[in-house]
């Protein structure tokens, strides 16, 4: 590990809201070109910690750094795509898809110039790669909630970063839709890009996940292998010693269902416990 | 007099042109406070600036500067609340609405001014400008347009979506105050023209009335722009030539034929809207069994009278709650 500097690192991190402590001595490293993935239940802080590494929520102490710069003189604001947590991409007035797009440029554009062929070109590309280039017209009022996250994603791309933050891009969002983020999120990946993904399910994305925190009452309580969605909210966490029948030691393989029925909890495989 | 002679008067042209300036600098600074769902502040700016305007009579400076002053500093005053605050914007609209207006006419009351010198700037009056009203009233609206134009593409990220804009690298708060002071400045210029208590409504009610048909940010911002000042041009022309009859107000004029604009432009938003619901594709996808529908008299086609819906590589049309597809001789239920 050492010589490669990390994408994201927070040490030490403690965030307060109201004076009241949100996330506690959080220690995270995102290597890059890593997929990590935040998973816990409501309210554990997963949010707070992607808010907070994006500079959104001010930390009481402890420091986050973004390719090694700590975040208060961090300036290379377009390395970085962020997708907040929304219901909705559309606000007071009708923006059309292609607007919203256009707006993740800005990290690139400078003051009062108008729209550079490479602008045009990037904003088209983020369209394509979410699969909305034919609805570009279209005001992002009317599109289905899947359909805006993914144009909160394709904002998040016209920028060209190389590090996303995405914070529950999956949530209320259907399968089919899911599908067409886990292909968009695998073509990131490919690419080279740096993913925090902020999830309580991973569903279709389980796949792309290289490592997994997981957050319980505002701090990290697991960092490895990517857990599969029920494991996160047991208390073992799927650990070797405890649950698993794997070594901690080289790669885990979490193929569904390579059991042993004799040390199997009951919970693990349904009405076959004895 | 006719028309003719009345409209080469100077004071008269010193009318169209604020009423031109202030109808596309309204609307293009209120189309962004509408977006970020704070069509009010425009209203509050407005009774903050009662207050400058007072203080300007009372000192005997110029109203407009200490309009400009006071209404500045109410909006940013307005903008630190609501960023503070985070809760209740709304609530800090309502003391800073009543603690201008009430200041202004108490202010007004100590100097002793008579009603009508406040009237003037309370319900507008573009008829007594002076020319150097008019120069000032063009610079300011020239400046609050360029602005807002030059800047649209950062002032619609940061609108749309705040936290967005911050991890872009915008510098929020800085474009926050900007259209504090955006928004102040246009109260001001547009105060001569509808009066402070209606400055609002050349913000907000063009922008309303774009977004009936609009689809885009940009379509919704020109077309207010333009409405904003065939609301306000024909407002002035019409009262002009209704005062031969009558005494019509300028103010009250612009503002009721901008909201004329939008009870037409009501029912054809509705009406739009409709029609791309019902006629928005019909999602991939067939039945798993095949229903072939039993008598059907009518040949469907092209300009058959039944709206007709695209779905998947053929179309379906609509009628009395069924989908027919043509297969073969016969149609089928989709």
């Amino acid at each position: 590990m050492t010589g490669v500097e990390p994408a994201v690192a927070v040490r030490n991190g403690t965030v307060a809201l109201g004076g009241r402590p949100i996330l506690r001595g959080i220690d995270a490293t995102v290597l890059p070109g890593e997929f990590v993935a935040l998973m816990g239940a409501n309210g554990s802080g997963k949010s707070t910690l992607v808010r907070a590494m994006v500079g959104l929520r001010p930390l009481v102490s402890g420091e986050v750094r973004l390719h090694g710069t700590p975040l208060a003189s961090y300036d290379d604001w377009q390395r970085v795509g962020f997708v907040p947590q929304r219901a909705t991409a559309a606000a007071g007035v009708p923006a059309s898809v292609w607007e919203v797009v256009a707006a993740g440029r800005l990290t690139r554009r400078r003051l009062l110039r108008p729209l550079s062929r490479a602008d045009r070109a990037a904003i088209d590309d983020a369209l394509e790669v979410v699969g909305l280039a034919d609805r570009r017209r279209d005001a992002v009022s009317t599109l289905s909630g899947g359909q805006q996250q993914r144009v909160l994603i394709a904002r998040a791309l016209a920028g060209e970063p190389d590090l996303f933050f995405l914070d529950e891009p999956t949530a209320g969002v259907d399968l089919p839709n899911q599908q067409v983020l886990a292909d968009t999120l695998s073509q990131l990946k490919q690419r080279g890009a740096t993913i925090v993904l902020v999830a309580h399910e991973l569903g279709p994305l389980a796949r792309l996940v290289d490592r997994a925190l997981v957050m319980r009452d505002g701090r990290i309580v697991y960092d490895g292998a990517p857990l599969r969605d029920h494991e996160v909210h047991q208390p073992w966490l799927g650990e070797p010693h405890t649950h698993h029948h794997h070594h901690s030691s080289g790669p885990t393989d979490h193929v569904p269902g390579v059991v042993a029925p004799v040390d199997a909890p009951a919970d693990r495989i349904g009405g076959e416990g004895r | 007099m006719t028309p003719v002679e009345l409209f080469s008067l100077p004071f008269m042209q010193r009318a169209l042109i604020a009423a031109l300036l202030t109808g596309l600098a309204a609307p293009a600074i209120g189309t962004f406070l509408v977006q970020r769902r704070l069509a009010l502040m425009g209203d509050g700016i407005g009774h903050v600036a009662v207050t400058g305007v007072a203080l300007g009579l009372l000192t005997g400076t110029s109203p407009v500067w200490t309009a400009v002053v006071i209404a500045v500093l109410g909006a940013v005053l307005i903008e630190v609340i609501r960023e503070r605050g985070q809760t209740n914007g709304d609530v800090a609209l309502a003391l800073l609405f009543y603690g201008g207006l009430a200041g202004g006419i108490f202010l007004s009351g100590l100097g002793g001014e008579s009603a009508a010198a406040l009237n003037r700037y309370l319900f507008g009056s573009l008829t007594t400008l002076s020319v150097s009203d008019v120069i000032i009233t063009m610079v300011l609206a020239i400046a609050v347009i360029g602005l807002c134009v030059g800047l649209a593409p950062q002032l619609f990220a940061v609108a749309q979506d705040q936290e967005f804009a911050r991890v872009a690298g915008l510098r929020v708060r800085y474009y926050n105050v900007l259209v504090a002071v955006l928004a102040a400045v246009s109260v001001t210029v547009a105060m001569r023209t509808v009066g402070l208590l209606l400055v609002s409504a050349l913000m907000v009610v063009p922008v309303a009335t774009a977004q009936q048909v609009t689809r885009s940010f940009r379509a919704t911002i020109v077309a207010a722009m333009a409405l904003g000042a065939v609301a306000s041009v024909g407002g002035l022309v019409a009262a002009t030539f209704a005062s031969y009859k009558a005494t019509v107000a300028t103010g009250p004029t612009i503002v009721l034929l901008a909201l004329a604009c939008y009870v037409v432009a009501w029912p054809i938003g509705i009406w739009t809207r409709h029609r791309a619901r019902l006629r928005e594709p019909f999602p991939a996808g067939e039945l798993p069994e095949h229903e072939a529908c039993s008598e059907h008299p009518h040949a469907h086609g092209p300009g058959c009278g039944h709206l007709a819906v695209p779905h998947d590589d053929h179309v379906d049309y609509v009628h009395d709650g069924h989908r027919h597809a043509a297969h073969g001789a016969h149609y089928d239920e989709h």
